[in-house]
């Protein structure tokens, strides 16, 4: 006791509040996802019944089983009884309580007699075996319902995944996010990388204009472009013969989306590379285009990392815009509008929307804690973007 | 499948490549169309200088091609339309604003979406700053930061799957496999259906954003609070500040400019959530926001565009005001160049 008072006052009681207060907010934010992690994983009959906090005690369950009929009676002595074992061969359940009202199905302890008057007896074992027994003989037709309190050991499985993998549609569905995401994150940066370049290093006319655009086109909100972009795309479906929603038609729109946050960062970051190594370049005789991919883009590297972790990010988790431009079949569908359909038709099936869930936020978790240092500083150049 | 992962595959090589070889290719033309040869030094400066009139719009001219066709012209186009009816050829003035003030629905998305202005962006810079001060003065900071800012990466739809099963719903006595239901029944509460909650539900949507967005907070008004001079700090600790005083009196003000920038950023996220609103009760229950409701009128009936473009005019005219301030910050931080 005094060695714990000691310690505590080393540390101090101030940074010791400090230090829970902080376990307690990340413990909190981590919970609700916690409770998916491991809902995915259990038995989607226990996931039913009880709390995912509960997964790793044995689960208490109230079963209903029934004696043999009257007909298996034999007579021992002066009492008549029937005898056998609730459970098929080979069930490893174990029984804690019964009872014979549904109202108490753990009145007795397993193992024990139960008196349930006039001489009739009913005694059920932990291994399910059990003996009733009555001094007159039994009779009607069906054995006696009775009521189990059956513990069961947790039960971890990869069904539930392999369910929504094949027969929901998201193993599907995970190619075609796949298909959406990379394009639409390569093509922007490659288009960005130039106009952010020329944005920087290059005099033209219009210039100042342009950039101002930019980071006014940052916080345009999606809404505003999506009704002429859609009877655009109609029309163009139908003047051409092509189908309106398309793999390309969602990548040139991801592209434009994402467009103006790309140039700005790309541009803030170029614009601070040294002067004179370009300046010397020039002097050199190197074209623009050849100090662009030769010194810019190589020395850039930190700022594109940074925006394509935002835009797959962001291209990955958004449902509006896949809901707009693609279609909602099996072969177009990305895993946002896929678990967006199974919460309306699943909406009680919580091993299928878990399990859904957690293969749609695995990728992004994945590049998160990976590249999570370059996130981080492009957050801090482009926290003007709003998302 | 394996078909659409080599086709996909594919075409992203092609489209990289068709990138590349344009800007490649219009610059070899440049260098072709105006040669430079020796000798002629007139005729040399005039193509050197017609060079550099043209590469500069080689170079952006993908980039403001695609900002022209899907932001520039359908922002124009939406300003129009939104005064136009619902199939976009009858010019009706402003009926559709005058429609949404008298809708009811309309009015509903507008009380929830201020009721959203005034809590997330709040919520989400109050937690950040506490969070980041907290975390700043342990040895497992950073690791603490990393996990409150992970929701950061969670799609608004895993999100939503996520905290629909923190607010499930079972019928009183039964046993609750929601953890907020089961905390409120194990402390003899009365379980409840969060979610169609009037008035109340809203808040139950609003800690799925404030879940996400804190972690953005915290980084960059982290980043803000280490860029404080220490020297200011020590001052303060020897004219005898207590922690409080420190941290209202000299941290805070020197970053008020960061914490109005994470506060504007999320005001617009907040305009425009649409995810978890359609997730999580599809605008019933009084929960709809403009954004949904706009979403809505897009398809409802075949489609409203004129009403559908009028809610998103509004939208954008909330954003305005924080686009000009944007507009000007980064003239001012361009002065130089």
């Amino acid at each position: 006791m005094a060695a714990a008072v000691a310690q505590l006052r080393r540390i101090g009681l101030p940074r010791l509040i400090v230090h829970l207060s902080v376990l307690a907010i990340v413990l909190l934010w981590l919970f609700p996802t916690l409770g998916i992690f491991i809902s995915a994983l259990r038995d989607k009959d226990q996931l039913a019944v009880s709390g995912w906090w509960t997964a790793l005690s044995t689960a208490h369950r109230t079963e209903v089983a029934r004696l043999a009929d009257p007909a298996t009676q034999k007579q021992e002595g002066n009492l008549y009884v029937i005898a056998g074992n609730v459970w098929e061969a080979g069930d490893a359940r174990t029984i804690d309580s019964f009872g014979t009202r549904i109202q108490e199905p753990s009145a007795v302890k397993a193992g024990e007699t139960a008196d349930l008057g006039e001489g009739e007896t009913l005694q059920v074992n932990a291994d399910g075996s059990y003996r009733y027994a009555k001094p007159e003989a039994f009779d009607g037709s069906r054995g006696r319902r009775i009521y189990l309190t059956v513990t069961t050991p947790p039960e971890f499985t990869f069904d539930n995944y392999r369910t929504v993998l094949n027969s929901e549609g998201i193993g599907r569905a995970f190619i075609n996010s796949l298909t959406v995401a990379i394009p639409a994150t390569i093509i922007p940066i490659l288009v960005a990388a130039f106009a952010a370049y020329a944005l920087s290093w290059m005099r033209f006319a219009g210039r100042t204009l342009m950039i101002a655009m930019v980071v006014g086109l940052i916080v345009v909100p999606l809404q505003m472009s999506l009704i002429p972009l859609l009877r655009m795309y109609n029309e163009i479906g139908t003047i051409f013969g092509v189908p309106s929603k398309t793999y390309a038609g969602i990548w040139l729109a991801h592209t434009a989306f994402g467009m103006p946050l790309a140039i700005y960062l790309l541009r803030n970051y170029m614009v601070g590379l040294p002067k004179e190594i370009i300046e010397s370049a020039r002097v050199d005789g190197a074209s623009d285009f050849e100090i662009f991919v030769k010194i810019v883009l190589p020395l850039s590297f930190p700022a594109l990392a940074s925006f394509a972790i935002f835009q797959f990010l962001w291209v990955w988790n958004d449902l509006l815009v896949a809901m707009v431009f693609l279609g909602t079949t099996k072969d177009q569908i990305v895993l946002t509008g896929n678990l967006n359909a199974l919460l309306g038709s699943r909406g009680g099936n919580w091993e299928i929307l878990t399990a859904s869930a957690f293969i749609t936020i695995i990728v992004p978790l994945i590049v998160f804690f990976a590249l999570q240092r370059y996130l981080v500083r492009g957050l801090l150049a482009g926290s003007v973007k709003g998302g | 499948m394996v078909g659409q992962i080599v086709s996909a595959v594919g075409v992203m090589i092609v489209g990289v490549l068709a990138c590349i070889a344009y800007f490649w290719l219009s610059n070899k033309l440049l260098d072709m169309i105006f040669p430079v040869r020796d000798g002629d030094v007139m005729a040399a400066s005039r193509s050197l200088r017609r060079r550099a009139i043209v590469r500069p719009w080689l170079f952006v001219g993908p980039a403001l091609l695609v900002l022209v066709v899907y932001l520039v012209y359908p922002v124009i186009a939406t300003l129009i339309l939104s005064f136009y009816d619902r199939s976009g050829t009858q010019f009706v003035g402003i009926s559709n604003y005058q429609w949404a003030l008298n809708d009811r629905e309309f009015r509903q998305s507008i009380f929830n979406n201020i009721l959203w202005l005034a809590v997330v962006p709040a919520a989400c810079t109050f937690f950040g700053l506490v969070i980041a001060v907290l975390t700043d003065r342990i040895w497992w900071g950073n690791i603490a930061k990393s996990l409150v800012f992970m929701p950061m990466a969670i799609s608004f739809v895993g999100a939503s799957v996520i905290w629909k099963f923190v607010y499930d719903y079972r019928a009183e006595g039964e046993t609750q496999i929601g953890i907020l239901n089961a905390i409120v029944q194990g402390l003899g509460g009365t379980p409840q259906v969060w979610i169609a909650l009037p008035f109340w539900n809203n808040f139950f949507l609003m800690a799925i954003l404030i879940w996400i967005q804190t972690g953005f907070a915290m980084v960059i008004l982290s980043a803000a609070l280490r860029g404080i001079p220490e020297e200011t700090i020590e001052a303060a600790v020897i004219d005898g500040a207590n922690g409080w005083q420190i941290f209202w009196k000299i941290m805070v003000p020197q970053i008020w400019g960061t914490i109005a920038v994470v506060w504007t950023t999320i005001t617009i996220l907040v305009l425009k959530v649409f995810d978890i609103v359609l997730t999580m009760t599809n605008g019933q229950w009084n929960t709809i926001v403009l954004a949904n409701l706009m979403f809505d009128w897009m398809f409802r009936g075949g489609g409203d565009s004129g009403r559908s473009a009028a809610i998103a005019v509004i939208i954008m005219l909330a954003v305005t005001p924080i686009m000009v301030w944007n507009i000007r910050r980064a003239n001012r931080e361009m002065g130089g160049h």
